[in-house]
């Protein structure tokens, strides 16, 4: 009964407030008419108890380690285990990468993530002529296991885990790393990390494709089941707002669209006869950590939510851990500034740290440098660092869900989740995510507010430190880490020895096992894996999908 | 004003980099900007993109890389825009390009090369006061 007095005393004490601020506005008019954020949702001035919802703390926010997940995943968060500080990291040729992820390890970094070249991402052997240029510039070229097995030299796979940002060809990634696992003598089950193996996310935002919708769903949902029986510790999908949100998403875009995609995987899981409660535990999600602050807090606590909300009502779910939304982060690219670049080492720790209060199991901080190049060991460093300081420093790791229960949080948590259920109501109607994405309306809806965000920036309204405000005349930093152009050179040589020494008949054989299994509606993992042990190339494997399941043509939304 | 021809752009990605924030950016505000564009999508060839350019009869080839391949692939176009004999497209290009490879560029024949934060104005002003 207190409460519900104290209620109607708020009321009138704030109407009382409020009246006597909007009676100053005229001497000392706030900054701006209207406060806006931007997902476009209105910022009040004050947000007390009375914007709690009419819903009720358990159902909306709950307790963490308990449905529907708000305040996170596990009942402990961070007083448990902290996050796995992980950096994106791949170039050149499988020896330097290796070289990089044995000085990430030995400086305390603990999970590996491979950064893939655009051929291997595409699946092409570094020979194609599609590669030229291209060859070892975002990321690693891997050709073929031999590559892998340089990847991972004297690095123990049954002590790391390792994510793998491979989408297209990810089956064919997944099968290396397993069969360099099994000559180090490493069970596939014991065998922990990510594919990202989101294809959706490709068509819309990322354009690492090759083939339609409708046979890589068919590969994706073959992994799912692959897994499910020989890799179970493996998260089978990475479900990727973080691309979306780069290609210019608002914050709510980004948790609609990511959802949406997860549920068109749910789907094609289910009619591939898969039970939901053995693949949900294993879907792994990717959200972006952009600059407004409280806004992407709330948007990981939404998101949990919405897709706890989504797993148990719509898939009729009941595995808990079918209902989590576990997932990475990465600090965002596209806010990192050429002009001035070491404001850049500010700017991710306040991204990492709204990553930490959203509640992230996985973490990636961006280089001060990677508006310019690849980023070079010093700048990494101070990445991992900015990670390591908000865990060890800072203290906000020691309970759960800190900001939880601010009266703006909540509400912003709310309105995130309410509006990204409306827009996943709209991709419904539209016939789900991928026929959204066919016709143009996810890519139109990104490419839009890409370009208003760009337009704010332009005319001043949005400001960016440095770059439209506060700039210095400054000289462009030389000596940027680049790849060598002979490392295609290396990769060809390498192709031409393997494919020298290497068994023709068993490849052959393998590859034409594979087609066959493709024109059938076999699991494609084995055959792939069995191709894979053969030494066929990445871009052989890939051809005989191309040949069987043909190739993507994009939706021109401009 | 209105009898004028409106500019012609070709917006290109050269090569296997799917970044296409950018290029859509340009894009539209060219268009907002008067001028006529086509936009070729992603994974062009420089062959495919010099045969939209003539197809086309484009002004201008503004083309956007953001994987490091600019180094091979915007040459490239102008060698091949060569061979066929053209020389009046006025080629310019973005992404992440290191200061040091402008000149190399340059040389090749690329007019401008506009790194991040850039503003579609300075894009916009540039082509208006060098295309032919």
């Amino acid at each position: 009964m207190a409460e519900r007095r104290d209620y109607e005393d708020l009321q009138a004490v704030l109407k009382r407030w409020s009246e006597e601020v909007e009676k100053k506005l005229s001497k000392r008019p706030e900054r701006k008419a209207e406060f806006v954020n931007t997902s476009g949702i209105p910022v009040n001035r004050l947000y007390t108890p009375l914007d709690n919802g009419d819903a009720g703390y358990l159902s909306e926010v709950g307790l963490p380690g308990e449905y529907p997940f708000t305040r996170g995943v596990q009942p402990t968060m961070f007083r448990g285990r902290l996050w796995t500080m992980r950096q994106y990291a791949g170039f050149a040729t499988a020896e330097e990468s290796n070289r990089r992820y044995r000085f990430l390890l030995g400086q305390g970094q603990t999970g590996l993530s491979v950064a893939f070249d655009l051929p291997t991402q595409i699946g092409y052997d570094s020979d194609n002529e599609m590669a030229i240029g291209e060859v070892g510039k975002v990321g690693v070229a891997i050709d073929s296991l031999r590559d892998m097995e340089t990847l991972f030299r004297q690095i123990p796979l049954d002590k790391v885990s390792t994510s793998m940002t491979i989408n297209a060809p990810a089956a064919i990634l997944l099968a290396m790393y397993m069969a360099v696992a099994e000559k180090q003598g490493v069970p596939a089950h014991k065998l922990r990390g990510t594919i990202q193996n989101d294809i959706l996310k490709e068509y819309s935002s990322r354009g690492t494709y090759i083939f339609p919708p409708r046979p890589s769903m068919r590969i994706i949902t073959d992994i799912f089941s692959f897994c499910t029986e020989n890799v179970p510790m493996w998260n089978t999908i990475s479900i990727s707002g973080y691309h979306i949100r780069e290609a210019g998403s608002t914050a709510v875009q980004e948790v609609a669209f990511t959802l949406a995609n997860g549920i068109a995987y749910v789907q094609a899981a289910l009619e591939a006869g898969l039970d939901v409660d053995l693949f949900g535990p294993r879907l792994s999600f990717f959200f972006n950590a952009h600059s407004d602050f409280l806004e992407e807090i709330a948007k990981y606590r939404a998101a949990r939510r919405l897709w706890a909300e989504i797993m148990k009502e719509r898939f009729k779910a009941k595995n808990p851990k079918s209902l989590m939304i576990r997932f990475h982060t990465q600090t965002a690219g596209c806010t990192l500034t050429a002009q001035q670049p070491k404001n850049n080492i500010v700017r991710v720790a306040f991204q990492a740290m709204s990553a930490v209060l959203g509640g992230t199991q996985s973490l990636h901080t961006n280089s001060m440098d990677e508006a310019l190049c690849l980023p070079s060991e010093e700048a990494v460093q101070i990445a991992l660092r900015t990670q390591q300081m908000i865990a060890y420093e800072t203290g906000v790791v020691d309970t759960v869900d800190p900001l939880g229960g601010s009266y703006y949080l909540e509400n912003l948590t709310r309105e995130i989740h309410d509006r990204a259920a409306e827009y996943i109501r709209k991709i419904d109607e539209l016939g789900g995510a991928a026929q959204a994405i066919e016709k143009g309306f996810v890519q139109k809806e990104i490419q839009d507010s890409a370009y208003k965000y760009q337009r704010e920036i332009e005319s001043g309204e949005r400001i960016v430190v440095g770059l439209n405000r506060f700039q210095v005349e400054e000289e462009r930093p030389g000596d940027l880490l680049r790849v060598d152009p002979a490392v295609r050179t290396s990769q060809i040589e390498r192709l031409r020895k393997l494919r020298s020494e290497r068994d023709a008949g068993a490849v052959e054989k393998r590859l034409s096992d594979l087609k066959q299994g493709a024109q059938g509606d076999q699991n494609l993992v084995p055959l792939i894996l069995e191709a894979v042990k053969a030494y066929a190339t990445l871009g052989e494997i890939c051809d005989v999908l191309r040949e069987v399941f043909g190739e993507y043509q994009q939706v021109n939304t401009l | 004003m209105g009898k004028e021809k409106k500019i012609r752009v070709l917006a290109a990605k050269p090569g296997l980099d799917g970044h296409d924030r950018g290029v859509k950016v340009v894009a539209s505000a060219l268009m907002d900007a008067g001028m006529e564009v086509v936009y070729t999508g992603l994974r062009q060839t420089p062959a495919q993109i010099v045969e939209s350019a003539i197809q086309e009869d484009v002004d201008v080839i503004a083309m956007s890389i953001l994987s490091g391949a600019h180094d091979y692939l915007f040459p490239k176009v102008m060698e091949l825009l060569g061979e066929k004999g053209v020389d009046d497209i006025l080629v310019i290009g973005g992404g992440i390009i290191p200061d040091e490879d402008i000149p190399i560029l340059k040389d090749a024949g690329i007019a401008e090369v506009f790194g991040p934060g850039t503003t579609t104005t300075e894009i916009i002003d540039y082509i208006r006061e060098n295309v032919n």
